[in-house]
């Protein structure tokens, strides 16, 4: 059963432009997983070397943050929406500006 | 704070308004909001808190006005293109609105002037551009208990929210942590919609008039998303963690930080972020690159810039990869030649370049300084952009 995974505008680079995806899984975890095996290039931004997902990228489902539900382990319905919200400032590039 | 017959012309929309009333527009008159920026987002809100009657506006900024403001800038003009972003934020809030009091800080935050800054306003607007002065502008109103009227922005997506209420959650509960320097691309490198500041500053601008004048419901505890390209809205529920280090029950964090070094970013003094072990062997810059154009020297240069930018202009022998397709298309990379990486300004280049030693390449240079010094020092006749 496949859900829709919600793709931010910095990450659409690595889902070849896709702002929507549609990932099988049950939960939170197998969904990302399953996500940055097809978009190889997404793992570096989702993902820390150790393998947990990274604190500046938030995984909503539905309207509910993961992280006050049972996190990776959360389990996804049919029609469940997983939105990826990374943190973003605009502006200037922060390696040379500051 | 009575109004004067010339106030109560110009707010009489305002005060026939239930919500507003003399009430409220007497509050706002009283009420004082402080612009973190006088930029993208600092610009509409800057214009639409003083057309309301925000009695003081203070504004932080310590750039100069560029011509690529224009596009979204709106509180600049084609004149004020080399003047300070104050001297033209003001002048024109004043041409608008001479009723009330601009403020002007011609200084970068920092933890040594925040607390200080901060202290005689109501709310703070976060109108800034990177993610050390976010963080810093969050900490620094938990500590003051000053509400953070929060919008950013990217490309044609902005997200708005209200931080650092009492029982509200802070942009930390949001994001603990930053993300690493050149993760997240900036607008000079990423684009931004021109009107997409201009539609999230003003709910910005809505949402601190709502907290002065204590009316409607405010954004705590909501995050709201647009996208402008699909005109949809979002919104995402926010909870204030009870683990936050700086909002929580039990907080470690009870001053003002480094941020730089929070955020992993270097110092002003070093002209180029991107710190490598062997600068000589990992980096080059545009002369040497002429020099090995000149000589017909083999190597391989890849631009990973976007497809319009390459339009745009682009440096003679390049190959184009934009960065998100070079672990896909790795295998069109030459392992046994030297690899030059360049974009616009070496960020981008810098990461392609960690990747591709990463995959095992030995000999891969980053272009410091990127196109633009390329056409800077070696052809104006690229276009800058």
């Amino acid at each position: 059963m496949a859900n829709k995974i919600l793709i931010p505008t910095p990450l659409r680079p690595f889902t070849g432009k896709q702002d929507a995806v549609e990932v099988d899984g049950t939960t939170i975890g197998e969904l990302l997983a399953n996500l940055t095996t097809t978009y190889a290039g997404l793992k570096p931004h989702l993902y820390n070397e150790q393998g947990k997902l990274r604190s500046f990228v938030n995984v909503y489902l539905n309207d509910e943050d993961i992280r006050y539900l049972e996190k990776e382990k959360t389990a996804v319905k049919p029609g469940d929406t997983i939105s990826i919200i990374p943190s973003v400032a605009g502006g200037a590039d922060s390696d040379f500006r500051f | 704070m009575a109004l004067t017959n010339d106030e109560v012309k110009r707010y009489s929309r305002h005060l026939i308004m239930p919500e507003v009333g003399v009430e409220g527009q007497e509050k706002l008159k009283k009420g004082s909001v402080l612009c973190i920026g006088a930029g993208g987002l600092g610009s509409p809100a800057a214009l639409y808190l003083a057309a309301a009657g925000v009695g003081t506006i203070g504004i932080v900024d310590f750039d100069v006005v560029d011509f690529s403001n224009l596009q979204r800038q709106v509180i600049h003009g084609t004149s004020d293109v080399g003047r300070s972003k104050l001297a033209s934020a003001k002048d024109r809030l004043l041409e608008l609105n001479p009723h009330i009091t601009i403020e002007t800080y011609e200084t970068a935050l920092s933890s040594k002037n925040a607390l200080d800054l901060f202290k005689p306003y109501d709310v703070i607007l976060d109108g800034t551009d990177n993610f050390p002065t976010r963080y810093l502008t969050n900490d620094a109103c938990v500590l003051l208990g000053k509400p953070n009227a929060y919008g950013s922005i990217f490309r044609f997506e902005g997200q708005a929210s209200v931080f650092a209420t009492k029982d509200g959650p802070c942009y930390r509960c949001l994001y603990p942590e930053p993300p690493p320097p050149g993760l997240v691309p900036s607008c000079a490198e990423g684009g931004v919609l021109g009107v997409l500041p201009g539609v999230i500053g003003t709910i910005q601008a809505t949402e601190a008039i709502k907290l002065i004048m204590g009316v409607g419901e405010p954004l705590i505890g909501r995050f709201l998303i647009y996208d402008a390209l699909r005109m949809k809205f979002r919104e995402l529920k926010l909870k204030k963690d009870p683990d936050c280090p700086v909002c929580g029950t039990h907080p470690t964090v009870t001053a003002l930080i480094d941020y730089e070094q929070f955020c992993g970013v270097a110092p002003v003094t070093t002209e180029v972020a991107v710190s490598t072990a062997n600068s000589n062997e990992t980096e080059t810059d545009v002369k040497a690159l002429k020099r090995k154009i000149d000589a017909k020297e083999d190597f391989f240069l890849l631009d990973v810039r976007e497809p319009n930018e390459f339009q745009i202009g682009r440096i003679p022998g390049s190959t184009l990869i934009p960065l998100g397709e070079v672990p896909q298309r790795v295998g069109e990379i030459p392992r046994d030649k030297e690899i030059i990486v360049h974009c616009k300004m070496g960020g981008r280049s810098a990461r392609a370049a960690d990747y591709l030693r990463q995959q095992g390449y030995t000999n891969v240079k980053n272009l410091k300084g990127g196109i633009l010094d390329w056409s800077d020092k070696i052809d104006p006749s690229v276009p800058k952009y």
